[in-house]
């Protein structure tokens, strides 16, 4: 029933004896061995809806970026407005092609006056360094470094995860239902241990995959690609054409036309599951999909032609074979009660 | 979830299957063994074929689906489907809670019943679990 694929030369996080520890199921992702669950993916995914959980995110990459052409570069980069972020702040971005389409998207955050750190994904982690590097070359007045070896990340996600992480650092926090924790690789299992005794659950990348899902977030490589622009993928609220980012150009015409697909959510309206690669009757296809545990039903998001774009359609999605009925709905399809 | 076992009156595909075969041999009992499940995790949805159904040692009759994948059931002997766990329709977690009590799949009327000589022993899919 089930492939074993084997853990040879898969890279491991300074957190991965605690994994083993507390009995998470590891798995290969991305080229690093990570947790896909430790009691199970419901128990997960409803701590951090109702309480607190903790990820280990350090697979993910980071870039850092500084001196006086570092804004410069960066808006070069990166989709966003760069220069919106506070010292302190971040601010969520996209790194396109020339085309529009997107390289990876990253999160950027603005250390001091001309410092940022970049936190990329995993699997796209050499290729925007790389991006980095060469656009880099024309502003010398920007250092580019690759800094994924110096960072541990743990997420820590939920209504109160600002609690937990203020009482295991001993220190208030602003803001929202999350918390990333960068740290030195060696600090990592006491920042993990913290927080685990204060209340956090230990969660793998499965829940963190149905999170994500019934939140409407993007995941690179099933919801973001080379082959789809900002536009089309609902994200031109996270462009900035005017700071001449590369690919702004067609992000602008993308938005001024319009696109033929867009990205959206949908709920099934019956059982099964529509996982991604599944095809839409009438044209489209499911970029994300999974069983929805605070719902208990199949959902996800979906790229399908403008027509179908409109909430309350009804689709039919091929599920191998099966026609499975849904309803087209906005993105996010789960909203924090307020 | 219960502890891993492996009960000594079934017998077991390598596809992590397991039957159950009456003891005139006409009928069998069919489901997925507790590495099958623990393996998929939380089983949230089973596809069942319809009574009547032929399936084929071997071959694909059903899936199941857990929050994180989905996964063909093989069949471990041949024959007709006379009857589905409809219990699984309102509640498919229990093929985590119980994989080879109420949590079974399928009953079928075996029509090779001499296809068993192929399956293993409790002792020989541990075994191969290793």
């Amino acid at each position: 029933m089930l492939a074993v694929v084997s853990a040879d030369s898969l890279r491991t996080t300074a957190l991965h004896s605690r994994h083993a520890s507390l009995g998470g199921r590891l798995v290969p992702f991305a080229g690093w061995e990570m947790p896909v669950q430790y009691q199970g993916v419901m128990e997960e995914h409803r701590a951090v809806r109702t309480a607190c959980g903790v990820f280990d995110v350090s697979h993910m990459g980071q870039v850092s970026v500084s001196g006086p052409q570092a804004l410069e570069l960066l808006q070069r980069l990166t989709s966003n407005d760069v220069s919106k972020i506070p010292v302190g702040g971040a601010q969520y971005g996209l790194l396109c092609t020339e085309d529009g389409g997107v390289l990876d998207d990253l999160f950027t955050y603005r250390l001091g006056e001309d410092s940022y750190l970049t936190v990329t994904n995993a699997s796209n982690h050499a290729t925007d360094f790389e991006q980095f590097l060469s656009v880099g070359e024309g502003f010398p007045g920007a250092t580019v470094f690759d800094c994924a070896d110096d960072y541990a990340m743990i997420a820590v996600q939920g209504p109160s995860a600002r609690g937990i992480v203020a009482a295991a650092a001993d220190e208030e926090l602003p803001g929202e239902d999350g918390v990333e924790i960068l740290c030195d690789p060696s600090d990592a299992v006491t920042v993990w241990d913290a927080l685990i005794e204060a209340g956090a659950v230990p969660c793998g990348l499965g829940s963190r995959d149905t999170l994500r899902i019934e939140a409407g977030y993007h995941l690179y490589g099933n919801d973001l690609s080379v082959d789809r622009n900002p536009i089309e993928a609902g994200l031109g609220w996270a462009c900035r054409e005017e700071t001449g980012f590369i690919g702004c150009e067609v992000v602008a015409e993308a938005r001024e036309s319009g696109t033929s697909e867009r990205l959206v959510g949908f709920q099934l309206t019956g059982p099964g599951v529509a996982r991604s690669e599944c095809s839409i009757v009438g044209g489209g296809t499911v970029s994300s999909g999974t069983f929805s545990p605070t719902f208990e039903v199949g959902l996800g998001m979906a790229y399908v032609p403008a027509a179908l774009a409109v909430a309350g359609t009804a689709i039919e999605i091929d599920v191998r074979g099966k026609l499975r009925s849904a309803e087209v709905r906005d993105r996010p399809i789960y909203r924090k009660a307020d | 979830m219960n502890d891993a076992n492996y009960p000594e009156d079934l017998l077991y595909h390598a596809e992590h299957d397991w039957v159950r075969i009456d003891p005139d041999g006409e009928f069998a009992t069919m489901g997925i063994t507790w590495y099958a499940q623990d393996s998929l995790g939380e089983v949230v949805f089973f596809d069942a074929p319809e009574v009547g159904t032929m399936i084929a040692a071997d071959d694909s009759y059903a899936e199941i689906e857990s929050v994180k994948a989905v996964s063909e059931v093989i069949a471990p002997m041949s024959g007709e489907v006379i009857e589905v766990n409809s219990a699984l329709e309102s509640d498919a977690g229990v093929v985590n809670d119980d994989p080879y009590g109420e949590g079974w799949l399928v009953k079928v009327r075996l029509t090779a019943v001499e296809e068993k000589s192929g399956l293993m022993d409790s002792a020989a899919y541990e075994a191969l679990l290793g």
